[in-house]
């Protein structure tokens, strides 16, 4: 498990703890440092299937430690293209990589002025910090 | 102070001096509105020393007529299979009896190596890679088995054979009216489920499909034909089986069936006037994930030390809470520590000696019975503990007649199905000899012909 | 004990058997079952003498933490003494092998036990009528709130949604899905009771019920209860209690006159039934008049020559929730404990569980346990307390986890721990009325000793516990990649008995 609180300065946050990674149409989905250290050791992920519809502000799938389950938050609308195999198999890449080995969905974005609303890495470390 | 606390006067003082409060009575005014404290002692017995209450409580079993005041041939669920004298020790001890459910493992490796070696036991039975640590017993078992297909599925409809058990079927009624399924039954034809009726009733909407095996009539149903009949459906294909006859049975995982669930009463538990006992509750890997209740799991401890814990908790009601598979907290966890014993006493050749003995028996006793003037098989269809028979005189009578003379002789399927009024079910156990079966022939027979007899005279009842 | 465990498939030998089958005195016919359903393979059981048999269980036993043998005041749980008594009562063959379909004119016994229990139960809680049927608490559950949607539908009304605190059990959640409803979570306001401004925004006309627990899981009886009563009346809704807490006012105060409407008792708690290692349990209910017609199948009713018979003609029931009658072998246990105590036993039972809650946590104070573990609400409490590890965390740097574990090496079994959620790091600790003052005063000095330690050396609670049959297990492991089962050597054919 990486140590230390972090929250890179290329990505975006929404309020409940999740990040994307936009690239033109299409972002990448994770949660963050503070999320995975709030849930523990993650021991299962049941991923959504490729083609499922996530809103923004609502839940697109749950993760799962040993004694807690928690609903993971679409920081934008869209429609997954991809989902991360890896984190399937083992699942604390979320803990030991969370912005990088342990990404989860990747989305096409069907609202692109959703992005505005996202918070940039010093208004989330802000958020935390309260 | 009661013989079961300890708080003498001194003791008191001490207590309340180092709270802060001057009396008993202050801690409950502090904090108990007085509009709701009674002003009054509960209007309830004095009460009793440890021999009188023994000596009420002995009155009221007295008052019982129980299988060892009678020679008993009831079943319909619960059977009088002989309890060995090693289950009633082992769950005598402290170690069983007064432990809570295994929260903290490193002291609770007992309950939990029980938890897994149970579920391996039933996994064996019923041919299923997956099995929990019981629930409450076997007709809401049946409930919650639809449950699980509710949440796998989200479809409406659940189709159930008329063989399964009447409570296990009112159970499924009850709980189905809160989140919203509709059941069908299916009526039986010949002593099983009517094959057509139960192809034709399943569609696209159906959730699961629900029979019993053997069934309630005690015949043995075709349990891959009406599994296969739901093939290609999406319903979850759920068996609601009796323990002790799946020594010599087909199990429900070579059958098709997905889920299987059952009483355990059998395995090693008291009738107890219906309970405690257990149920089991067992599926195929692809419903690991929806299963109800706590399931141990084998692990490693620090120092690398074989161990077991509760396992897959995210399922439960503690942590998922409004989402969990099932609302079940507490099960039956002594009751499952019988049914394991009880299988391991068995063994796996006793068992299957025990299910031949039975067959054998109850061939036996069915075809002695049907000799007789009046009565009749109400099917033809193999059973393997217990049978149906047709009485050509009111079978209630016929019973109490039969009870007089100290023989149970069945259950009354008028009691619970309309279409057999004139039904007998006659249930066999390794406790029921030769002896007894020839007792019961002779009893039952002299009852009919009184019955008859009796109503040839045109005496109203 | 600290021998690596094997389990009873890894002992034993082929031929080997504690079972004598009775000889088959029937002549014996072939072809009886056709082939096709008859089984191939043979469950592969284990083949055990009876000496190995019991010696494998016997120490399985041993590597249980027991009641009997040491002080376990796990909250929310009632581990209290189970008097010996009740075992040998229960299983008099006259309860313990009737049969539940023997003709209730052959039962008179049972019924007549379970009718005062029904009684007993009813005078206690403050409600008129009693049905024994529900298998456990959380079987209990469901019945009141099926129970309730009965009731509003033969009103001709259909509500959607069913309040519960943020303290409730999980099984309070659980269950108003299972029955159909949204659960709408109501908050907690700084005193530990019912936030009355949350719960009056939230009481609309579609809530069926608010479930109430009463004292809460915070050991804290609401004194706004009367007030809690009329909102959820007067939208027309029925209130619940979970009777889980119920040992805490036995004969000082009745959820009847707090205005509930459907209570369920834990007979597995409150009147001692043992816990069994996790059941069986028995989850009563009691409600009040207007709830009555609805109640599950079928009811126990006294005939006008005063013998008792079952009742199964009852239109508007719920209809039944599980086989038989309930867990009979339960009431006898409960039935034998109400008679022993009687009226001022039970009085007694529920004022020394509140004494000894609140003469424990004094005693932690006294200590100075409580400036690491500070109460969470409240001064005084009900039955049992919550106190939070939150400030031991920061300071001592030992999480309430490492603590409980630590407690194991004492000989203690832990509080419950994580519970309430809305307590950061909560001990919920229940000691019960049958626990001498002697008992509590060790409990007391040993989580001060516990600290003192981890002043210095926090590391010995952090790895805690060292003297058990196994130490921390990997959980995450038992979960990522599941062992459910013992995995088996290929079956034998069936039929070879030898």
């Amino acid at each position: 498990m990486s140590a230390d609180p972090t929250c890179p300065s290329d990505l975006l946050y929404h309020p409940e703890h999740d990040w994307a990674r936009v690239n033109e149409d299409e972002a990448v989905f994770g949660i963050t440092w503070f999320a995975q250290d709030q849930l523990g050791q993650l021991v299962f992920w049941d991923a959504p299937a490729v083609g499922a519809k996530v809103t923004k502000d609502e839940p697109y799938t749950e993760l799962e430690s040993v004694k807690a389950v928690s609903d993971v938050i679409a920081p934008l609308s869209g429609e997954v293209i991809a989902v991360n195999a890896a984190v399937v198999d083992e699942p604390e890449l979320v803990n030991t990589s969370p912005y990088d080995d342990g990404w989860l969905v990747r989305v096409r974005i069907t609202a692109p002025d959703e992005v505005g609303a996202l918070l940039d890495a010093a208004a989330y470390r802000d958020l935390v910090d309260r | 102070m009661s013989r079961y606390t300890a708080v003498s006067s001194d003791d008191l003082r001490a207590m309340l001096a180092e709270i802060g409060v001057g009396s008993l009575g202050e801690l409950f005014e502090r904090q108990i509105p007085a509009g709701v404290r009674l002003g009054r002692g509960l209007d309830l017995p004095a009460g009793m020393a440890e021999q009188d209450v023994y000596a009420h409580l002995r009155g009221l079993a007295e008052r019982n007529t129980s299988a060892e005041d009678e020679v008993t041939f009831l079943g319909a669920g619960m059977y009088d299979h002989y309890v060995p004298a090693v289950i009633d020790m082992l769950l005598g001890r402290s170690e069983f009896l007064t432990h809570y459910t295994p929260y903290q493992p490193e002291i609770s490796q007992g309950g939990l190596q029980v938890m897994f070696e149970f579920q391996t036991a039933i996994s064996e039975l019923t041919g299923l890679p997956v099995s929990n640590a019981s629930v409450y017993e076997g007709p809401s078992a049946v409930a919650a088995a639809a449950y699980l297909a509710k949440l796998a599925n989200g479809k409406p409809k659940v189709v159930v054979s008329r063989g399964v058990h009447p409570h296990a079927r009112a159970a499924l009624e009850t709980t189905a009216v809160g989140y919203g399924a509709q059941i069908v039954e299916i009526g039986l034809r010949d002593g099983v489920t009517d094959p057509d009726a139960w192809a034709d009733a399943i569609d696209g909407e159906t959730g699961a499909v629900v029979f019993a095996q053997p069934n309630f009539l005690g015949a043995v149903e075709d349990a891959e034909a009406l599994a296969a009949a739901a093939k290609g459906s999406g319903a979850v294909v759920v068996g609601s089986y009796d323990p002790i006859p799946l020594g010599i049975l087909r199990p429900p995982g070579e059958c098709g069936v997905d889920v299987a669930v059952g009483e355990g009463q059998s395995l090693g538990n008291r009738l107890d006037f219906g309970g405690p006992s257990f149920g089991f509750f067992s599926a195929t890997e692809a419903y690991l994930r929806r299963m109800p209740g706590r399931i141990a799991g084998e692990t490693r401890d620090v120092d690398g030390k074989r161990g077991f814990v509760l396992t897959l908790q995210t399922r439960e009601q503690h942590i998922r809470r409004e989402k969990a598979t099932s609302n079940i907290c507490t099960a039956q966890a002594l009751n499952a520590l019988a049914g394991v014993v009880y299988l391991c006493w068995l063994g796996g050749r006793g068992l299957v000696e025990l299910g031949e003995l039975l067959l054998q028996r109850t061939h036996y006793a069915r075809e002695a019975l049907v000799a007789l003037d009046g009565v009749e098989a109400l099917h033809e269809r193999a059973v393997v503990r217990e049978f149906a028979l047709r009485l050509d005189a009111p079978v209630d009578r016929v019973i109490a007649r039969c009870q007089d003379a100290g023989v149970n002789p069945g259950f009354w399927l008028g009691r619970e199905y309309e279409e057999y009024p004139d039904g007998l079910l006659v249930a066999i156990t390794e406790q029921r000899s030769r002896a007894d079966i020839d007792r019961l022939v002779e009893v039952l027979g002299a009852a009919v012909v009184a019955e008859r007899e009796h109503a040839g005279l045109g005496v109203a009842g | 004990m600290s021998a690596e465990a094997a389990t009873i498939f890894e002992k034993g030998a082929p031929g080997r058997r504690a079972f004598t089958c009775p000889e088959l005195d029937v002549p014996v016919v072939d072809g009886l079952l056709p082939e096709g359903m008859r089984r191939g393979q043979r469950a592969r059981l284990p083949e055990v003498s009876e000496p190995e048999l019991v010696r494998h269980y016997v120490n399985l036993s041993k590597r249980n933490f027991d009641l009997d043998s040491g002080f376990y005041p796990l909250g929310s749980c009632t581990m209290k003494h189970n008097p010996r008594l009740h075992e040998r009562v229960a299983a008099l063959p006259g309860h313990a092998r009737l049969h539940p379909w023997q003709d209730p004119a052959r039962a008179q016994g049972a019924l007549e036990l379970m009718w005062n229990l029904e009684r007993a139960l009813g005078e206690i809680a403050g409600l008129p009528h009693v049905s024994l049927q529900p298998s456990a608490g959380s079987h209990g559950e469901l019945a009141g709130v099926l129970l309730t949607r009965a009731f509003h539908a033969d009103h001709g009304e259909q509500r959607t949604k069913v309040l519960t605190p943020d303290t409730a059990h999980g099984t309070n959640p659980a269950t108003v899905t299972m029955a159909g409803y949204e659960v709408v979570k109501v908050g907690t306001n700084p005193d530990g009771g019912v936030d009355l401004d949350d719960l009056r925004a939230k009481a609309d006309e579609d809530v069926a019920c608010l479930m109430l627990t009463n004292p809460n899981t915070l050991g804290i009886f609401d004194p706004n209860i009367e007030q809690i009563a009329h909102i959820v009346h007067d939208i027309g809704a029925t209130l619940y209690y979970d009777g889980a807490n119920l040992n805490a006012i036995m004969g000082v105060s009745r959820p009847g006159d707090m205005g509930f409407d459907i209570v369920h008792f834990n007979l597995h708690k409150s009147f001692t039934q043992p816990h069994g290692g996790g059941g069986p349990g028995s989850g009563p209910i009691a409600v009040s008049e207007r709830i009555e017609p609805y109640l599950p199948r079928p009811v126990i009713v006294q005939r006008p020559d005063g013998s008792f018979d079952l009742d199964d003609d009852r239109p508007k029931s719920i209809g039944k929730l599980r086989g038989f009658q309930g867990n009979y072998g339960c009431f006898v246990r409960a039935y034998a404990y109400i008679r022993s105590l009687g009226a001022e036993g039970l009085r007694d039972a529920s004022q020394t569980a509140v004494l000894n809650a609140n003469y424990l946590l004094a005693k932690l104070r006294q200590l100075g346990v409580t400036d690491q573990l500070p109460l969470a609400f409240g001064q005084l409490c009900m039955h049992e307390f919550v106190l939070s590890g939150a400030p031991m965390k920061r300071q001592l740097k030992i999480r309430t986890l490492d603590l409980a574990k630590r407690l194991l090496d004492h000989g203690y079994h832990p509080p419950t721990v994580y519970f309430p959620l809305l307590v950061d790091e909560a001990l919920l600790i229940e000691p019960t009325e049958t626990e001498t003052k002697e008992t509590l005063d060790a409990f007391a000095h040993t989580l001060a000793t516990i600290l003192t330690e981890a002043v210095h050396d926090p590391d010995t609670a952090r790895h805690a516990p060292h003297t058990t049959p196994v130490r921390r297990l990997d959980e995450a492991h038992a979960a990522k990649h599941p062992t459910i089962r013992q995995p088996l050597d290929p079956a034998p054919e069936a039929g070879a008995a030898a």
